[in-house]
């Protein structure tokens, strides 16, 4: 990453702010009244379970869904985000879950689409070293870059779209499930990453199922249920409380399971 | 790494060579070996066109020795020229992923437009040729609308737009039918006659293998500074004789006849600019990206729908300028002009040169090589006196089997992860 201090905004600044922001398919409300405020210098962890409407959210902020209502305000200026490209020029980059990578094209090709150098003599050589020097940074083994996506494996494909979204130096970085396709050695070197991206000042938004990702890196855990906001936790928040919020009971699936366990251990 | 096992091969300080479970070609032997392995996983690239163009060479030429004479060649380029540039058109509507079913109409109203407005209206010709290409122009804009906007599949809405540029083409030539363009203009001059000079062919052929070394060398130097991997300065020098060795041989060959037609130098000059733009700028890539995945490339910031559009544009401008180059090949305009076999031999061209169905792949150089196949086809039943009953089995045939190779080779990359 080049080190370009004017894109990043101030330390505890207040990046992204989302009021009332609704979404409706149909009938279908997948997100209602949603609220998150999202500061620089900040992980914020996104739980829920499925269908709770995390990627909903994420697309929403990506500009791949419209709102149906509700007011997102980004760097303090309300924003509408019409299409993909509007949220990449504020500086939103995404990790979507499907990670939206082109397999016919080459590792260089996909982290630059649509951002080329020298547009109409594409600078090959620069695009190439800069391309190694971001997958370098995630410590990836990807074993060329100028092959095919199509040939590369799930973890190999999750470095390329993370470094894909690192490529602009964007002020909010937000992956869904970033971990989910990757070995243990690189999942920790993408939690380092997401600190290291943390720590430059950029704010970040991640998605995860697992709660040990979630309580590694991030400063606060907001949790969604059924589309609705279902309260903000914190990394030292208990296991049940968390789980609680996210399936809306005490009484739950997780708990009896652990109420079974204890009994048999006890018996 | 610091813990790299012991024994392990030492990484190497180049950037794109520090990973040491990828084998990398050096040299020429290197070079070679690697193709061998790409065509072995399914990567064929033109290698399949060129094979069947040496057998179907070689059946037309014992058949009747008259083939492969220089002057049947130089009338095989003379055709290849009109139905070429159509099918350059057809590439890029491929490469996004969709169909331009109309290039027919489109190419025998364009030649109809040409004769109308340059013979019965008196307009200066050239004014008349950029009229026609704008029109085409239009049409293309409209499937490109009528996709984006209505989501209407481009199958149809060429489909659809078939019948109305015909008509639009029966009503313009009116009663009569048939248009004779002059035979001394420049235009039917350009369509018949024109030959490039000996001297100037000879420098042109030199020019793709001069240029290869040059960007070569330079790519090369840039690499080294940069700390990537370079190619070695042989093969670099290997490649460019190569190619000029045996673009000269052509050049020469062509020469004993009438020589290298201009218009043909025109279709070629077209199929350069469209490689370079599908390969070297960001419109390219973004062509490749929404042929590959279009939801891909929309995330990634891309305007779809001006790629579509764009595709759509140039290929029906492409299709109107191959009707004014067939009218001035047949010296008239007439009903027939565009209808037949144009469309399916332009699409044809395009799949048999390489240009996958499916989208994503292709170059501009398919739709060079799947001309020249389509129309030795065509030139080689005419020499034998064979009726076009059997010349449209034939064509027929090898479309079939073009795209059997395609399946399969696509089976095979998707097989050894290079799809």
């Amino acid at each position: 990453m080049t080190d370009n201090s004017t894109t990043s905004s101030r330390p505890g600044e207040l990046v992204l702010s989302l009021r009332g922001v609704s979404k409706h398919f149909g009938a279908v409300s997948a997100l209602t009244d949603i609220e998150l405020d999202v500061h620089a210098g900040e992980v914020v962890a996104l739980v829920g379970d499925n269908g709770a409407g995390k990627s909903t959210l994420v697309k929403v902020l990506a500009g791949v869904h419209q709102p149906s209502t509700g007011t997102i305000t980004f760097s303090g200026q309300q924003v509408t985000l019409p299409n993909p490209g509007a949220a990449l020029d504020l500086g939103i980059a995404t990790v979507f879950q499907d990670l939206a990578l082109c397999e016919n094209l080459d590792v260089v090709a996909n982290i630059y689409l649509g951002r080329e150098l020298n547009p109409l003599r594409l600078d090959e050589v620069a695009m190439e070293v800069r391309a190694w020097t971001l997958l370098n940074e995630l410590s990836a083994r990807i074993p060329s870059v100028r092959d095919v996506v199509a040939s590369l494996s799930g973890g190999q494909r999750q470095t390329v779209a993370i470094a894909r979204s690192l490529l602009l130096d964007p002020k909010l970085i937000m992956l869904d499930e970033p971990t989910a396709a990757l070995g243990v050695a690189q999942t920790a070197e993408v939690l380092n990453l997401i600190e290291r991206v943390r720590d430059r000042g950029h704010a970040v938004i991640m998605i995860s199922h697992n709660m040990e990702d979630v309580r590694a890196v991030a400063d606060r855990i907001v949790v969604l249920r059924l589309g609705r906001n279902n309260g903000v936790f914190y990394p030292k928040s208990s296991n049940e409380e968390l789980v609680a919020a996210i399936t809306g009971a005490t009484e739950n699936a997780v708990s009896r399971r652990a109420g079974r366990h204890q009994a048999e251990q006890n018996a | 790494m610091s813990n790299e096992m012991q024994g392990a091969p030492q990484p190497s300080t180049l950037l794109d060579r520090s990973d040491v479970r990828v084998k990398h070609a050096t040299g020429i032997g290197g070079a070679v070996a690697a193709f061998v392995e790409r065509v072995r996983s399914g990567d064929l690239g033109s290698l399949p066109v060129i094979a069947g163009l040496i057998i179907i060479w070689t059946v037309f030429t014992c058949l009747n020795p008259v083939f492969l004479s220089a002057n049947n060649l130089v009338n095989l380029l003379f055709d290849c020229s009109t139905v070429g540039v159509i099918a350059l058109g057809i590439v890029c509507v491929l490469m996004v992923g969709q169909i331009d079913l109309s290039v027919g109409s489109m190419s025998g109203f364009a030649s109809a437009l040409v004769g109308t407005l340059w013979v019965n209206q008196g307009w200066p010709v050239l004014l008349a040729i950029v009229t026609a290409v704008a029109v085409g122009a239009l049409v293309g804009l409209l499937y490109g609308l009528l996709l984006n906007l209505f989501g209407m599949p481009s199958f149809v809405a060429t489909l659809a737009g078939l019948l109305a540029i015909l008509g639009l083409q029966l009503y313009v030539l009116g009663a009569t039918g048939s248009i004779n363009l002059p035979y001394a203009s420049p235009m039917v001059n350009l369509g018949q006659l024109m030959i490039i000079p000996a001297a100037v062919s000879y420098l042109l052929a030199l020019a793709p293998g001069a240029v290869t070394l040059v960007v070569g060398l330079r790519t090369r130097e840039r690499r080294r500074v940069s700390n990537l991997s370079a190619p070695s300065v042989g093969s670099l020098l290997v490649r460019s004789v190569a190619i000029t060795v045996l673009l000269e041989i052509v050049v020469a060959y062509l020469n004993r006849g009438r020589g290298v037609p201009v218009m043909f130098g025109v279709f070629l000059g077209l199929a350069v600019a469209m490689d370079y733009a599908l390969k070297r700028t960001r419109w390219g890539r973004s062509m490749n990206a929404v042929g590959g995945n279009h939801e891909a490339a929309r995330r990634a910031g891309i305007n779809v729908g001006a790629i579509y559009n764009s595709a759509f544009v140039l290929c029906a401008s492409l299709a109107a300028l191959g009707g004014v180059l067939t009218a001035a090949r047949l010296a008239s305009a007439s009903t027939q002009a565009g209808t037949g076999d144009v469309n399916l031999n332009a699409i044809a061209a395009a799949v048999i040169g390489g240009t996958s169905l499916f989208g994503g792949r292709g170059s501009a150089y398919s739709a060079v090589l799947g001309i020249i196949v389509i129309q030795s086809i065509a030139s080689g039943l005419t020499l034998l006196n064979l009726s076009s009953s059997l010349r449209f089995m034939i064509t027929g045939a090898v479309l079939a089997i073009a795209v059997i190779v395609d399946s399969l080779a696509r089976q095979s990359r998707i097989s050894h992860g290079r799809a």
